[in-house]
């Protein structure tokens, strides 16, 4: 296997070796390698293969912005992550990693036909392609396409990590750890602030990292680093973050921090968050995060072994690891020479520097001239050759006027490119902040922001060392200041000497020029997304104009790299073809994240039993322990039925519905939401709220209650009892307690403030229980204290205060299953005992424990709806068959001047029908629409659909409710509902299926 | 996530805490019976739905559960001032002198002037 490590050179722990596979090869790496550059170290630059094209890909950077090099990771247990960037991942002993994209294998990719294709995919292939025929679409095209382009598999697996999240405030939030950030944190630490410093990478450092032979202040860049990480960590007001990317901007300085905890370890501890969400409100923000650097666009620009220069420096310096034996730079900025020379120092062959501008730095040719490095001033690229790994490189001069000359090709196995350096204004531009185009070098800068925040160094466009020193140094003391922190601080910044200090000048603009057709050339502005510079022209010679749609018609700067290394590319190039400069074709906004983020980290530990609060009434574990099956409504779960052994759902509710019609049911409705509404004006307050007229109902009596939204249409409804002359015992539905309850805050506090009436949640006060059936007042006589409960004095739809079982009570005689019936509020503290309590006693009369299900199938024999199923917001109470709740002698209630809007009073509105199929046993689905005609052709005219349907034990039948256009006045007719498996029959009729008359209510 | 000041407990307070509630200022008719159809359509959907400033109600439904008035710029989605239920719309004047308040530090700062 071949070596490209060299001695004596990068930070990697040479005396820790360490195991890992790419592909099922074995390979050899060291303790602070990435994937990246212990692949490199082994020769490989191939890693996978491209999105739409399938064509052969390598490194491009050693960032986190790297578009290519992104693999399957697989850290054992479960572990599994897609489209992992191989320039993060740092490798463990037993790493597992696999390419992309790739079938039968890397080397050999059916998939690379599509290369050959390449003029099916050009811009907006996607519009154009596959628009026809019709039919096509799902069967054909979408199918390929899903096989042939794609990133990485999704794992399969659940996740088996845990994620953490935590608020934190400080006064200064630093973020990145370059040389920028870390004098920031200094002097923002020194000064007493509280300081939060964080950074992607595994260390701190940046681009000093790759610098060791700068010296600041006298030491060696890595020495002058570790002395700086000691000092902040002496620093108890300093917090450092390593491995923790700022993702998101937002408003009032309010940042999102991931912080990778686990990934980089060969054993997770038990219990080990693998990523951690930091929320941070920084009183002050300093942006320090650096420079990204710019490829160069031209044909063969993609091929593995073209890489951008600072990464092969960084290689070389980080990691000491040279990215060929014989490579070419081609550059148009100054950076490319110094990673030429630092490769030519460490015995690496440089055939050639390609400067593509007529002019250099003498001092860098001079020094070329020193290492025996052939120039090329003034030259172009044309064209690389390689099928898994470029092998030469095409060069033209280029004369006077722009004409391109003869070409030469040189041999090389690695090609370094540099077209300059791109700020990194990512969360800058989160907050809105403006960007202003700097024309000398070709990149935009930080204008007029919006937030408390500071931009330092290369962020900003300050590239040498001792500019972002000093820039951090006094935005860190700034901010400090700003936060009204350091208590007499106040010294100067400090300042710096750097040594070594490279320079830093060159641009670039369009694609290079060339002698080939462009027509033609591979050059590739988004690796990540297959965009060439031939597509953004493309995308303009049809009409295109602004970046947005460019970008959205190519894709360019599309993919989970944001564009990092090929907007300002793609930017240059469109604005070339539009012949407009570029701040007229504007920039694509960014938006957080930073970088691609888990969806684990936004979880956090939102997930599984917390994923949201499950309630429960105190009688939930009698439930549970009597073997009830549960279902969820709204946040409660509450107890659906109750299955004796051999019993399915069906004969369980058929059971239960017979034993409160026959004797005796107990059903737990303490999830009923309750209001306390209190005051001298309560009655005025409920007759504003409710349709209903509530001035004449007695104390001791209780009346149904509709709540209409303002529109007209039905919001809730439910039993409300008046316990005295000021005070209303409301009832809502299990699902809108708390809607109401805004509801009514809202009309209190901002439309009627002078009503002296105060509202309670009194949801959780009480447990409630329900005995249904006719039975239901034997039992519970014994029991109850203060109350006279015989017919005369407690008829239905009453209610007192009283005891029962020895606590206290509010009794309410009401019945939601047209039985005689009782609510029995008690303090929920006692709820459980006395539901047990009369459990025991009522087994005499063969008490039967009832859930949801039966109390669904009671209610709808006889007529009751259930506002949200059997309404949707589009109901009036006309249309419910409510108008007998309606008090019309009212000046005015919430929603009344709605009732006599033109829409509200049309004939052909839906309104709330009972409905019997034609064969007794079909049960039908809830929401099946209705026709008229079932022959008529399709798109039929549907004129209603279902919304509640039972078999009712009953009546040995089923049921149905259906909401139908003027289907009051359709009653005896028959309608149609088409089903999956046939088109069924039913004719409409009354709500009311048992006991029309209300004899049992009173039995 | 956007801080919001909740006029009643005089704090500054994480949006979490708050319940956005349509455009303020739109009173209910004493009588809707008096209105015509298109007005009382009007009061019931026709909002102004600025781009800048809007005039707005909030919540402070996980605090102190008052309902609130809000100026914000629903381009920043900065807000501009907050005051009580019942309070006059505020006057331009009010508003500048509120914000500039909030605004005095937000320019983006060069740390080397
Ligand atoms: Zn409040």
């Amino acid at each position: 296997m071949s070596n490209f490590r060299i001695a004596g050179k990068g930070r990697v722990n040479r005396s820790r070796q360490l195991r890992f596979t790419f592909d099922g090869v074995d390979y050899n790496g060291f303790e602070g390698d990435t994937l990246a550059s212990a692949l490199l170290a082994n020769g490989v630059h191939l890693v996978g293969r491209s999105f739409k094209y399938h064509r052969p890909r390598g490194i491009l950077t050693a960032g986190s912005e790297e578009p290519n090099a992104l693999v399957g990771s697989n850290r054992g247990n479960g572990r599994f992550e897609p489209n992992t960037r191989a320039t993060v991942l740092e490798v463990f002993e037993g790493l597992k990693t696999e390419s992309q994209n790739r079938w039968p294998s890397l080397t050999r990719d059916i998939g690379a036909v599509n290369d050959a294709l390449y003029m099916l995919f050009s811009a907006g292939f996607y519009y154009k392609t596959f628009m026809w025929p019709k039919s096509f679409w799902d069967k054909v095209y979408e199918p390929v396409i899903r096989n042939a382009a794609g990133l990485g598999k999704a794992p399969t697996a659940p996740d088996p990590d845990t994620y953490a999240s935590r608020f934190a405030h400080c006064d200064v939030l630093v973020v990145g750890g370059g040389a920028a950030g870390l004098a920031a944190a200094l002097e923002a630490g020194r000064s007493g602030a509280s300081v939060i410093l964080c950074d992607e990478q595994s260390e701190l450092g940046g681009s000093l990292l790759s610098e060791p032979s700068a010296e600041i202040n006298g030491q060696l860049a890595w020495d002058w680093l570790e002395d700086t990480n000691a000092a902040l960590a002496a620093m108890p007001n300093v917090t450092v973050l390593p491995r923790t990317t700022a993702i998101g901007y937002y408003h009032q300085n309010f940042v999102g921090l991931c912080q990778r905890l686990t990934d980089h370890l060969r054993i997770v501890p038990d219990g080990a968050p693998r990523e951690r969400m930091w929320k941070v409100r920084a009183k002050q923000v300093v942006l320090a995060q650096g420079a990204i650097e710019k490829p160069l666009v031209f044909a063969g620009n993609d091929r593995p072994g073209v890489m951008l220069a600072g990464a092969a420096r960084t290689y070389l310096n980080r990691y000491g690891v040279k990215v060929g034996n014989r490579v070419v730079a081609v550059t148009s900025h100054d950076s490319a020479w110094h990673a030429a020379f630092d490769l030519a120092k460490a015995g690496v062959e440089v055939a050639a520097i390609v400067d593509v501008r007529g002019t250099v730095p003498t001092q860098l040719v001079a020094a070329a001239d020193a290492l025996r490095i052939r120039t090329l001033i003034g030259w172009t690229v044309t064209g690389t050759k390689g099928r898994l790994r470029v092998s030469s490189v095409r060069v033209n001069p280029v004369g006077a006027g722009g004409k391109v000359g003869g070409a030469e090709t040189i041999a090389c196995d690695a090609l370094l490119m540099s077209g300059g350096w791109t700020p990194s204004i990512h969360l800058f531009s989160h907050t809105q902040g403006s960007l202003t185009w700097n024309e000398d070098g070709q990149m935009f800068l930080p204008g007029r922001g919006k937030e408390e925040c500071r931009l330092a160094g290369a962020g900003k466009g300050r590239f040498s060392l001792k500019a972002a020193f000093e820039d951090g140094a006094a935005a860190g003391a700034a901010a400090a200041a700003d936060a009204g922190s350091g208590a007499g601080f106040g010294a100067e910044p400090a300042s710096y000497h750097v040594e070594g200090e490279l320079s830093f000048t060159g641009v670039t603009g369009r694609e290079l020029p060339t002698d080939l057709d462009p027509g033609h050339a591979k050059a590739f502005v988004d690796f990540q997304n297959d965009v060439m510079a031939k597509d953004i022209r493309l995308a303009v010679r049809e009409g295109f104009k602004s970046i947005e749609h460019i970008k959205r018609y190519t894709t360019n700067g599309m993919a989970t790299d944001q564009g990092k290394t090929s907007n300002i590319n793609g930017l240059a190039v469109a604005s070339d073809a539009l012949k407009r400069p570029i701040p007229a074709v504007g920039l694509t906004t960014f938006r957080p994240p930073y970088t691609p983020t888990s969806f684990g980290t936004f979880a956090g530990y939102n997930k599984g039993a917390l994923f949201e609060v499950t309630r429960k009434t105190p009688i939930d574990g009698w439930a549970e322990e009597n073997g009830a099956v549960f279902e969820p409504v709204s946040l409660w779960r509450r107890a659906w039925y109750f299955p004796q052994v051999g019993e399915d759902m069906h004969a369980a509710v058929a059971r239960e519905c017979k034993a409160v019609r026959s004797s005796l049911g107990i059903f737990d409705a303490s999830t009923l939401g309750k209001i306390e509404i209190v005051g001298p004006d309560a009655a005025e307050f409920m007759n504003r709220m409710y349709t209903n007229a509530w001035t004449k109902l007695a104390p001791g009596r209780c009346r149904y209650g509709l709540l209409l939204g303002e529109d007209g249409f039905i919001r809730d409804d439910g039993v409300i009892g008046r316990l005295a002359q000021d005070r209303f015992h409301v009832t809502t539905t299990t699902g809108g307690a708390a809607r109401v309850l805004g509801m009514m805050e809202d009309y209190i506090q901002t439309e009627w403030p002078d009503l002296k009436v105060w509202l309670t949640s009194t949801t959780e006060q009480w447990s409630v229980i329900a005995l249904q059936g006719p039975n239901a007042r034997k039992l519970i006589e014994p029991f109850v204290e203060g109350i006279d409960l015989s017919e005369g004095a407690f008829p239905h739809m009453a209610v007192a205060t009283g005891k029962i079982c020895g606590v206290p009570t509010r009794l309410f005689r009401v019945s939601f299953t047209g039985e005689l019936g009782f609510e029995i509020n008690v303090p929920a503290r006692y709820g459980r005992a006395v539901w047990e309590k009369l459990f025991e006693a009522g087994q005499r009369f063969g008490i039967t424990p009832y859930g949801t299900e039966t109390m669904h199938v009671l209610r709808a024999e006889k007529g009751y709806i259930i506002v949200g199923q059997d309404t949707d917001g589009t109901l009036t109470p006309d249309d419910a068959g409510l108008s007998w709740a309606v008090g019309k002698t009212k000046p005015d209630f919430v929603g009344k001047r709605s009732l006599s809007r033109p829409d509200m009073l049309a004939a052909n509105r839906k309104q709330l029908v009972g409905l019997l199929t034609s064969d007794p046993k079909t049960v039908l689905e809830e929401g099946a629409q209705i026709v008229l005609d079932p022959n008529q052709p399709v798109p039929m005219d549907m004129v209603g659909h279902v919304t509640s349907s039972y078999w009712s034990a009953e009546l040995g039948r089923s049921i149905a409710f259906a909401v139908i256009q003027g289907g009051r006045s359709l009653q005896g007719k028959t309608v149609h509902v088409p089903m999956p498996d046939k088109v069924h029959s039913a004719t409409i009729a009354g709500m009311v299926f048992v006991d029309p008359e209300n004899k049992r209510l009173s039995a | 996530m956007l801080l919001i000041r909740c006029p009643y407990c005089e704090a500054e307070r994480p949006e979490v805490e708050f319940a956005y509630a349509g455009e303020a200022h739109i009173a209910r008719p004493a009588d809707p019976s008096v209105l015509s159809d298109d007005e009382w359509r009007d009061f019931l959907f026709i909002r102004t739905n600025p781009r800048g400033r809007h005039f707005e109600r909030w919540r402070h439904m996980h605090g102190c559960g008052r309902f609130f008035n809000a100026v914000r710029d629903t381009v920043t989605d900065k807000f501009s001032m907050t005051y009580k239920a019942g309070a006059p719309r505020p006057s331009d004047e009010e508003i500048a002198l509120a914000s500039s308040a909030a605004d005095s530090a937000a320019s983006v700062k060069d740390a080397r002037p």
